[in-house]
């Protein structure tokens, strides 16, 4: 057991799966010698050396294509696009590609393969470094997409998303990265992809969340309980396709009332599809209709601007009173 | 400027000159340059030409299949039978093919079969699986994006100290993208044994070569990766073999990649909704079919004597078998959309597909009968109304 925070946990992951499977290798731009702009690959080309933890050129159609091919092959690529605000250069390889291949061949090959993408914002960066664009991915058929939200499941789940046998889209919390350490045992521990957690039990409201969104409900929720002795249910996603609708039914049937947070624009995001899910599963519970707090419906706005557009703990609050009251 | 700054620096040439070489060994009658023959063995050759034959007569019957609305829309090959094979046939059963959407020659001469072909083009994904030990990827239609797909297979290939080398395909259309670009560039850098066959034909529907580049050959862009590029007369299938041939060695000898452009002609329609008429001309065609492939390398195996007789007939019935398997293919089971989607599938599959059944258990089968969506331009509907 250590106390790691979730880029040393992260490595941690690749290690010890690079350690018990040979044809796991790691590709990207500057993952090599350098371990990664955030150093989640940090001693990996040391320990393995260039043929295993490749410096790629700087392209990320290249990035994705070849280790597709490296797939089809049988081996298992983990990927590292340096933010996803740059995976729209390999947008096409994943949808056409990686998400089709088992289908297109029917079943012949498949691309078992890890995409690992720094996302969100709260870090004050650039354009195209703050972006969350979990729902272009959660929509594309055939492909997993998994968020964690502390050192210890980002582990595990890296773990299980590199031994699945699909494709699976892995973003990272940049807000997360040092933000908080946990115990993370030393031994290998995975957690089945697809399987929400309830983060926290409550009775009169469920808050579903996910990343760095997690953090924040927790604080939400902290805050109601104090002041006004509610008690939040908090659903940790943890993947967001496939949806575990089972977890989010199960909480809603007993609360009666859901808030979605994420940081994705609001308009055609994950809270469209996981308030549907809550409805269609709980609509008979239901005592107030699903409010969802995310950012706005406007392209990127600087990072001066930036916490008047992402969720923030009052505006959580805020919806979940407004919930609890109607 | 400062009297005694430093001396004025010259510039200087780092990169001498480059040349391109353009390979013909068969002129358009048929005549060979005997210093330039690859002596392929004459059982090699009668092979060739039975397999160009094959490819040309299976893509003339596929095209009347679409016309009467018995397969779908589809690439024809008409004219490019020589660049494929004479590039595939330099591969082992070991090796990996990968190619574009308009290479049903190549796919012949791995071991698709023509009712596997037919299939695909009709809609059956069934059409494109390679048997289990098939190395070849499926047909790939988002142009050049199985181009870096080739590259990582070849790289796959030397991480586990595989000998196999890997030919990708696509055409002059494909140069201009970026997926090209960048899968020329991790070829170069990562040294991986692959053959790039350009086939350029000319024409990207409607798009002729001069305006989809600006270089005098598309060979030359592999200098730029570091790696040879040479030009063949494409439509000389001993140009298209010795190339390949030396390509190939030099992959699997772990001295990196090579492109080969083939200077071909789609002596037909684009695919089978196009209409070339609109943006070419009938004497540049005519021109291009004094040219054929075919032409050239029966002249030649005439006066070889090793023409066989009754190819034409042979070729033909076993097309005819083929189109008869083909349509043996029972209907569809709409069940089996949800079988391969994922490996690991989610319970939302199990839902839906349990969704289905239970339509289906007392509503016709959706996928049964003649496709409810209008001819596309160039298909007649032959199916009964």
């Amino acid at each position: 057991m250590a106390k790691l925070n979730m880029v040393k946990a992260l490595n941690l992951a690749l290690l010890q799966e690079m350690e018990r499977d040979p044809d796991v290798l790691v590709i990207g731009e500057d993952v090599g010698v350098d371990g990664g702009v955030f150093r989640v690959t940090e001693d990996l080309h040391r320990k393995f050396g260039g043929t295993r933890v490749m410096d790629s050129p700087l392209a990320e159609a290249g990035i994705i294509g070849a280790s597709v091919g490296m797939a089809l092959y049988g081996l298992k690529p983990v990927c590292e696009i340096q933010f996803s605000g740059f995976a729209f250069q390999c947008f096409h390889q994943m949808e056409n590609h990686v998400a089709r291949y088992r289908m297109r061949t029917q079943g012949r090959f498949g691309c078992q393969m890890v995409v690992r993408m720094p996302y969100g914002g709260g870090v004050r960066a650039l354009e195209h470094h703050s972006e969350s664009e979990e729902q272009f991915y959660a929509h594309i058929p055939g492909l997993k997409m998994v968020i964690p939200s502390g050192p210890r499941n980002a582990r595990a789940l890296l773990a299980a998303a590199i031994r699945d046998p699909d494709p699976v889209i892995f973003f990272e919390a940049k807000a997360l990265y040092h933000a908080a350490k946990e115990d993370v045992p030393d031994e290998i521990e995975t957690i089945e992809i697809g399987r929400a957690h309830v983060d926290r039990a409550g009775k009169d409201l469920t808050l579903v969340a996910y990343g760095a969104m997690v953090r924040m409900a927790r604080e939400a929720a902290d805050r109601l309980h104090e002041e006004d002795g509610t008690l939040i249910e908090i659903v940790d996603l943890l993947t967001i396709s496939p949806l575990d609708r089972e977890t989010l039914t199960a909480s809603v049937r007993k609360t009666g009332r859901a808030v979605v947070v994420h940081e994705a624009p609001k308009s055609f995001g994950p809270g469209a599809e996981i308030a549907t899910s809550i409805m269609e599963g709980a609509f008979l519970s239901l005592e107030a209709p699903i409010r969802r707090v995310t950012a706005h419906d406007v392209p990127f706005v600087g990072f001066a601007r930036e916490r008047a557009n992402l969720p923030d703990v009052p505006r959580i609050v805020d919806a979940c009173r407004e919930t609890l009251s109607f | 400027m400062r009297e005694n700054g430093p001396a004025a620096m010259p510039r200087t040439i780092i990169e001498p000159q480059f040349t391109i070489e353009h390979l013909s060994i068969l002129d358009s009658d048929g005549n060979l340059d005997s210093a330039l023959d690859p002596r392929i063995p004459p059982e090699e050759l009668q092979r060739l030409y039975r397999a160009m034959l094959l490819a040309r007569h299976f893509d003339e019957r596929m095209l009347r299949l679409q016309r009467q609305g018995r397969i779908g829309t589809f690439a024809p090959i008409k004219g490019q039978e020589a660049a494929q094979l004479g590039s595939v046939a330099t591969l082992r059963r070991t090796d990996w093919m990968v190619p574009s959407f308009r290479e049903t020659a190549s796919m012949l001469w791995r071991g698709w079969s023509m009712e596997k072909l037919l299939l695909f083009f009709s809609g059956y994904l069934e059409g494109g699986r390679p048997e289990p030990e098939q190395h070849d990827l499926p047909i790939c239609i988002p142009v050049a994006t199985q181009l870096p797909h080739a590259v990582g297979l070849a790289y796959a290939a030397q991480y586990r100290g595989d000998d196999a080398v890997v030919m990708a395909y696509c055409g002059d259309g494909a140069t201009s993208e970026g997926d090209f670009h960048e899968a020329m560039n991790f070829a170069g850098v990562w040294h991986v044994p692959v053959v790039f066959i350009v086939q350029n034909n000319q024409w990207a529907i409607s798009i002729p070569l001069k305006k989809q580049t600006h270089s005098r050959t598309i060979a030359q862009k592999a200098l730029a990766y570091g790696f040879p590029g040479l030009q063949v007369d494409g439509n000389d299938v001993l140009a298209v073999y010795a190339a390949s041939r030396e390509a190939v060695e030099r992959a699997r000898r772990g001295d990196g990649p090579t492109l080969i452009e083939c200077v071909t002609y789609r002596l037909g329609v684009h695919t089978t909704s196009d209409d070339p008429t609109k943006y070419r001309s009938t004497e540049e065609v005519e021109a291009w079919e004094r040219k054929d492939p075919l032409t050239r390398f029966r002249a030649y195996l005439q006066t070889r004597n090793l023409l066989e007789p009754g190819l034409e007939e042979a070729v033909d019935a076993e097309i005819a078998r083929g189109v008869q398997a083909f349509e043996a293919a029972g209907p569809p089971d709409p069940l089996t959309v949800f079988d391969h989607a994922y490996g690991n599938p989610p319970a939302e599959i199990a839902a839906q597909r349990a969704a289905m059944a239970a339509r289906l258990g007392h509503a016709p089968q959706p996928d049964a009968g003649p496709p409810p969506s209008p001819p596309m331009r160039g298909q007649r509907r032959s199916w009964p109304s």
